[in-house]
């Protein structure tokens, strides 16, 4: 086990490396699915409200839980702005996740626009964390702009593809000097497993967990999994070689 | 007339912001409320009189990824 190794986002610090959505499971299932995840962080989605005593998110969700708004739905730069605002507003931290998306097939987000909106959040002193398309320059433009980490894709969000933007995620991971948390399309614990054994510092998954059998079963698998990459990290894989070398010694056979 | 969330209010001109939302299911703590593109503070509920016309949006937290 490793002891101290905080996961550290705009100056505050978390021992669970595993972000959880709470998108698409009963709210029913949220509170054991964050205790099976020992999930410290948790994304909610800001809607118009509806009327009447309906039961409301936040009431399922554990004291202590960091809660990190994102900004779905927002199509530009303003509109991202505007739900981090109304979401600082009803009084749950300074934490937001940027989400700027305009094209409807494939969700990918729109980097010149979330750029602009992390300026602009960053400056308002929230703890920005952008969703992003892995590319290099924007990363950069949006660490030089004020984020607090960077949230490149793996694929697709809600295809459980999971790593396929693997090699760029890799140049992230060289080159920003934020944590690096892979959100989106992560669909198996064996795929946030490689994402943290590359050196992500976290994952952010949903969708993985929503539409698997047991959500409370996967929230733990995925933990596990992120735990096991996060220690293979840190202790550094062992080095690859093209021909066989013996584990076992290679005197004293009996045959000798 | 004003308008919440899309949907007009007939009748309830004049009313205070607080008074609407608590009659309407609201919770103060689980919102936020933004009027004519404007965010209202929580402490202000109790001093905004609803204007006729007044477009008033109510969010919530839901689930989300």
């Amino acid at each position: 086990m490793l002891n101290n190794d905080k996961l550290i986002i705009g100056g505050h610090e978390f021992d669970s490396r595993f972000i959880l959505g709470s998108g698409k499971y009963s709210l029913d299932l949220i509170k054991a699915a964050i205790e099976s995840a020992k999930a410290e962080i948790i994304t909610l989605a800001l809607r118009r409200a509806a009327t009447g005593n309906i039961a409301n998110i936040l009431d399922y969700i554990p004291k202590g839980i960091t809660i990190l708004p994102n900004t779905s739905g927002a199509r530009n730069a303003d509109e991202a702005v505007r739900i981090a605002r109304l979401s600082r507003e009803i009084g749950c931290g300074d934490f937001v996740k940027i989400e700027v998306i305009r094209d409807s097939k494939y969700l990918l987000p729109d980097n010149y626009e979330t750029t602009k909106a992390v300026e602009i959040l960053a400056k308002e002193n929230f703890i920005v964390m952008p969703y992003m398309y892995p590319d290099l320059n924007a990363a950069r433009d949006m660490q030089n702009a004020g984020a607090a980490a960077i949230m490149p894709l793996g694929a697709p969000i809600g295809s459980n593809k999971g790593l396929c933007t693997k090699e760029f995620i890799k140049i992230l991971i060289d080159e920003i000097n934020l944590p690096i948390i892979i959100d989106a399309g992560i669909g198996a614990p064996s795929q946030a497993c490689e994402a943290m054994e590359m050196g992500a510092a976290a994952v952010m998954a949903n969708t993985a967990i929503a539409t698997s059998g047991d959500i409370v079963l996967m929230a733990s698998a995925f933990k596990k999994a992120i735990e096991a990459g996060r220690e293979a990290y840190i202790s550094g894989l062992g080095r690859i070689i093209d021909k066989a070398e013996a584990s076992s010694p290679l005197t004293g056979f009996l045959h000798e | 007339m004003f308008i919440v969330n899309g949907k007009e209010i007939e009748n309830s001109d004049g009313i205070l912001l607080e008074k609407y939302i608590n009659e309407n299911g609201f919770k103060k703590e689980r919102i936020a409320v933004e009027i004519n593109g404007v965010i209202i503070k929580k402490s202000d509920y109790s001093n905004y009189v609803i204007n006729k016309g007044d477009n008033i949006i109510i969010v919530s937290f839901v689930g989300g990824g």
